[in-house]
């Protein structure tokens, strides 16, 4: 029953992106709580569900955005993998572990967005899209990635409890 | 006998002597006398009584303090009530303001027949300009109809779901408009930009244009339909050694602030795809 909890908590998180944090921007650029929220999760050592959010989360983005479906759902999986390779490696510093793959998953969503529109024929140039887009979104991302991550290990803790040796 | 009549005569002359005073004081022979006397005597009491009070205060105040702090407590709640209801009563009259202005954007232009929508959110992407609207197929509304407010043209629906509808902005960069210049009489090519500027490009450069042109869509492509107003030309930039001129557009609407939009139902956009001509290689 548990790992139902990921589809209201997705679905709520996609509509305060689309609804709040989307509105909220630096320059053109704009944090991006989905990822936020599957970084933080996948890396809580007692979650073995990150797999299936970052699934449910990338088709709920893909869904809801004009960019190819494929880009959302291949990147928070990618995002995923890397907080999961992390989590076991840099265990001790759980928030340093945060840090990097918000600041690596934020790099590879927008490059990967922006070379699929540029493919698919949407005219954006690569300095504006760096200074104005992915620069601005790599710092709000850093910013929110402090709240988001104690408050999802927080939740962590109440759908998992951590027993006590 | 002598001895009690000299008692008798004492006490007779004391009642005499103060009886007299008396008649003289209220006879008002001792006024200066009785006015220092009554002065000093009210200053005394004034004195006694502003300190009891101070110690009335003094050992009262704790009570009055826990009262007053309910009671403070009761008007902060009260405050934050009725604040509350004053942004509610406000966001109402803001809703009606622009309610009632696209009831006269749509009054004054019968020959189109419209849907409001609110604007319930944004595309998830900052590289893509679009913006979720609260009606769908299920309110009649198609893939390609125009979406404007009463100031103006937003843009165009691009995705529809049963309740929900995605519409592409103007200011997207992979939108490209026909519009016209009004004042210049020709038409150009409008541009959206990464961070929503508007910009024109395609116009002849035999053709004078100057900040304040007003645009408009041409209704050329068949994409939107005609006259709808877009913005006006803020700058222009002419280069001889260019084919064409380019300028940059203010547009009406801002897309910042989009709450309510209207969607032109009645306008069915033309698929112009298969006129235009194939590139050989």
């Amino acid at each position: 029953m548990k790992e139902l909890l990921a589809f209201p908590i997705l679905v709520l998180v996609a509509i305060v992106q689309m609804a709040v944090v989307g509105r909220i921007t630096l320059l053109a650029g704009s944090a991006d709580l989905m990822l936020l929220v599957l970084v933080a999760w996948a890396l809580q050592p007692q979650v073995a569900t990150a797999w299936h959010w970052a699934i449910a989360g990338g088709a709920l983005v893909g869904f809801a955005s004009r960019l190819p479906w494929a880009i959302p759902l291949g990147s928070y999986l990618l995002v995923v993998a890397a907080a999961r390779l992390l989590q076991r490696r840099v265990w001790e510093g759980p928030l340093l572990a945060m840090f990097t793959v918000t600041f690596l998953g934020t790099l590879l969503f927008h490059l990967s967005s922006l070379i699929a529109l540029r493919l698919t024929g949407t005219p954006l140039s690569v300095g504006d899209a760096l200074g104005l887009v992915i620069l601005p979104s790599v710092l709000l991302n850093l910013l929110l990635s402090i709240p988001v991550f104690f408050f999802i290990r927080d939740f962590a803790r109440w759908v998992y409890p951590v027993e006590e040796e | 006998m002598n001895e009690f009549f000299g008692r008798s005569l004492q006490t007779t002359i004391i009642f005499l002597v103060v009886g007299g005073i008396m008649a003289l004081a209220l006879g008002g022979y001792f006024s200066s006398v009785s006015y220092r006397l009554s002065d000093a005597l009210v200053g005394i009491q004034a004195w006694f009584s502003s300190r009891y009070m101070a110690i009335q205060d003094f050992l009262t105040a704790p009570r009055d303090v826990i009262s007053l702090r309910q009671r403070n407590a009761q008007l902060e709640a009260e405050v934050a009530r009725l604040q509350t209801q004053v942004i509610e009563l406000q966001e109402q009259v803001t809703e009606r303001e622009i309610l009632a202005a696209l009831v006269d954007f749509s009054r004054a232009n019968p020959e189109s027949t419209y849907k409001a929508a609110a604007v319930i959110g944004r595309d998830p992407s900052p590289f893509l300009h679009y913006i979720i609207i609260n009606r769908g197929s299920n309110d009649g509304i198609r893939r390609g109809m125009p979406v404007v407010t009463d100031r103006g043209l937003v843009g165009r629906v691009d995705a529809v779901i049963a309740d929900a509808a995605r519409v592409q902005l103007i200011t997207d960069p992979a939108s490209a408009i026909n519009v016209h210049l009004q004042n210049a009489d020709t038409d150009a090519m409008l541009l959206g930009s990464l961070t929503g500027d508007l910009s024109l490009d395609m116009i002849s450069q035999d053709v004078v244009v100057e900040p304040g042109d007003v645009v408009l869509t041409s209704g050329l492509g068949g994409d939107f339909p005609a006259d709808l107003l877009v913005g006006q030309v803020v700058n222009v930039r002419k280069r001889d050694y260019e084919l064409f001129q380019q300028a940059t557009v203010q547009p009406v609407v801002d897309f910042a602030r989009l709450e309510i939009v209207l969607v032109i139902t009645n306008f069915k956009p033309v698929d112009i795809t298969p006129l235009i001509p194939e590139t050989t290689p």
